[in-house]
């Protein structure tokens, strides 16, 4: 890698989101994603109607003031249910993507860190996991666990986590070689300061990006596990789910397929342009490390 | 060349003996027995049934033994059986097996077929109003849950044109025109997001080359633009388009996967998603291991491509 990668303090930030704004792709990725994330935050105080809250009179009504997105075949708002459904749905993504930086990150730094045959395994283990493809991974370890969001949550954390590790582990390396790590280092200083405190913070910026991409991703990925019925189980208002139930009534009322799936889409994008916008603006030589 | 073969082969085997041991692990990682889990709610189990499903999983076993014999088993083809019919895992994959692939290649045929023109028509007319939807098209269509799609176009259809068979299978051999109908929907709802992934690649990369040096010393010994671009830039700019092409057959595996449960499509999916209900995990284990392999080996042919069209890679 060129150049030295960006470190964002606190000072920097100010001036960061208004470059930020004149990227036109990354600012619309920031306000979707700030959407998306006040929807599910908020979700509670936004919606006027309970999620299970069922009204069998007011059934498969089409959108109205009353009910923005229609009502479903149980008479209950759609609007109030894609707003939980976000907190549900976009909770999972960023629980699996913690989970898949910390671990990841971590394996990704001590093999950068000891080099040698701890490197290689690691580093093959990784490629193992690669190997498969991302929804099989997935199904197979909730085979194991069963359903639900929290078995949700760990499986596609657990199919991240060679994309950290690797992503870590780059940058790492040649941080390591660098000037100021190697005084730290005849200093006295020992592995995990100098892992955590000198060069975890200058891998900061792909990772950002990363995990920008990867929410999005993992919003896709929850959204086709409660799809098939491996994710979120009824009657909590995952958007996968509310899709595939809405499927039985779309003939008669296709309001929710649409918004529930609109919903997704509009949330995986979100992460996914800020994540390009982040590309674009943090690093210009980002663009070969992260494919 | 044959070297960077060889040691790509000894690559290939590893992964794929990798693979298989995570996969036959996967029955060992189950939290609690194995067995009780896998028999559940039924009824009528007997100690002498526990006793004999794990003797026909290997379970008596130590568990070295247990892999081997296991993966003696897999290379001859044979998955053991499934729980609950007691059919041969790899009969059912392999009766399963040619759907998932149709599907797979024709979405595979469409995206290439719809993505190349897009990349180029957006390459050429970059800054324009037809480059700009293709950019936008292309961001949004990265995104697109295509199960969704998936479950648009069966309204669309059922509402408008009701006649077309939008949902279920039947084979080529029987039907060659049913067939291609019914799969027509899930091959493009499944391969939009690829469309919008080749063609941004296509278009970018196509730019790059438009702006060396060889480009415009054609341009200016006077080659018509036509030529310049399908000519002497395209080639060029096939090298990163094929890398993203092997990536992106991964997530057409997994896209297949669900669409088929959006169609009803007997594949691999559907048997996968039933295994899975219903525990059977002998063949969720063959599921994953065979659509794994097709995946490693298409990465195998694409890096092996990229080699053959791109002298400069390098073989050490």
């Amino acid at each position: 890698m060129s150049g030295v990668p960006l470190v964002i303090g606190l000072g920097t930030s100010f001036r960061f989101v208004s470059r930020l704004y004149r990227n036109r792709v990354g600012f619309s990725g920031l306000l979707l994603s700030l959407l998306v994330i006040m929807s599910a935050l908020f979700a509670p105080l936004l919606s006027s109607y309970g999620v299970r809250e069922q009204n069998i009179r007011e059934r498969f009504s089409a959108p109205s003031l009353e009910h923005p997105m229609g009502t479903d075949n149980f008479g209950r708002d759609v609007f109030s249910r894609v707003l939980h459904g976000y907190r549900i749905s976009v909770g999972i993504a960023a629980l699996a993507v913690s989970l898949a930086l910390v671990i990841g990150g971590v394996i990704g730094l001590v093999g950068a860190y000891s080099g040698g045959w701890v490197d290689r395994l690691l580093m093959r283990l990784m490629d193992v996991l690669l190997a498969f493809p991302v929804i099989l991974l997935a199904i197979g370890i909730l085979a194991l666990l069963g359903p639900g969001s929290w078995n949700t949550a760990l499986a596609i954390g657990m199919v991240y986590i060679p994309v950290f590790a690797r992503l870590a582990r780059g940058p790492a390396l040649s941080v390591l070689s660098w000037d100021y790590v190697m005084a730290a280092r005849a200093l006295g200083a020992r592995g995990r300061r100098i892992m955590f405190r000198h060069v975890a913070p200058n891998i900061f910026a792909p990772i950002m990006v990363q995990v920008s991409l990867s929410l999005s991703t993992a919003i896709l990925v929850e959204a086709a596990l409660s799809f098939l019925g491996l994710g979120t189980q009824p009657p909590t208002p995952s958007l996968g789910l509310m899709l595939s139930e809405s499927r039985d009534y779309m003939l008669i009322s296709p309001w929710t397929s649409v918004f529930s799936g609109f919903a997704i889409l509009l949330a995986a994008l979100g992460f996914n342009l800020l994540g390009d916008g982040l590309r674009d603006l943090l690093d210009p030589t980002l663009k070969d490390v992260i494919s | 060349m044959t070297v960077y073969i060889i040691r790509r082969l000894f690559d290939l085997v590893f992964v794929l003996l990798s693979v298989s041991i995570l996969v036959f692990l996967m029955l060992r990682f189950i939290p609690g027995d194995a067995v009780a889990i896998m028999l559940g709610a039924n009824i009528d189990i007997t100690p002498e049934r526990v006793e004999a499903l794990r003797r026909q999983l290997g379970l008596h076993l130590p568990i070295h033994e247990q892999y081997l014999q296991w993966l003696y088993g897999v290379v001859r083809g044979d998955f053991g059986n499934s729980v609950w019919t007691g059919r041969p895992v790899s009969t059912e994959i392999t009766s399963r097996l040619p759907v998932t692939l149709e599907v797979t290649l024709l979405a595979l045929a469409i995206a290439l077929l719809l993505s190349f023109p897009l990349g180029i028509v957006a390459a050429r007319a970059r800054g324009g109003w037809s480059d700009l939807f293709v950019r936008v098209g292309s961001i949004v269509g990265l995104t697109l849950p295509s199960f969704w799609v998936g479950v648009l176009f069966i309204y669309a259809f059922s509402l408008y044109i009701p006649a077309w068979p939008s949902i279920g299978y039947v084979s080529f051999g029987s039907d060659p025109v049913g067939n291609l109908q019914r799969l027509l929907l899930p091959s493009v709802a499944v391969s939009l997001p690829v469309v919008a992934a080749l063609t941004r690649i296509i278009r970018s990369s196509l730019l790059e080359v438009l702006n060396l040096d060889y480009i415009r010393t054609a341009r200016a010994k006077g080659v018509q633009q036509r030529a310049i671009v399908y000519r002497h830039a395209l080639r060029n700019a096939m090298i990163p388009v094929i890398t993203v092409l092997g990536v992106q057959v991964g997530y057409l595996l997994s896209g297949v996967v669900v669409i088929e449960q959006v169609f009803a499509i007997p594949g691999l999916g559907r048997l996968i998603i039933g295994a899975v209900n219903e525990r059977n995990y002998p063949l969720v284990q063959g599921v994953i291991l065979v659509v794994t392999t097709i995946f490693v080996l298409v990465n195998l042919l694409v890096d092996l491509a990229y080699a053959w069209i791109d002298p400069r890679v390098e073989y050490s």
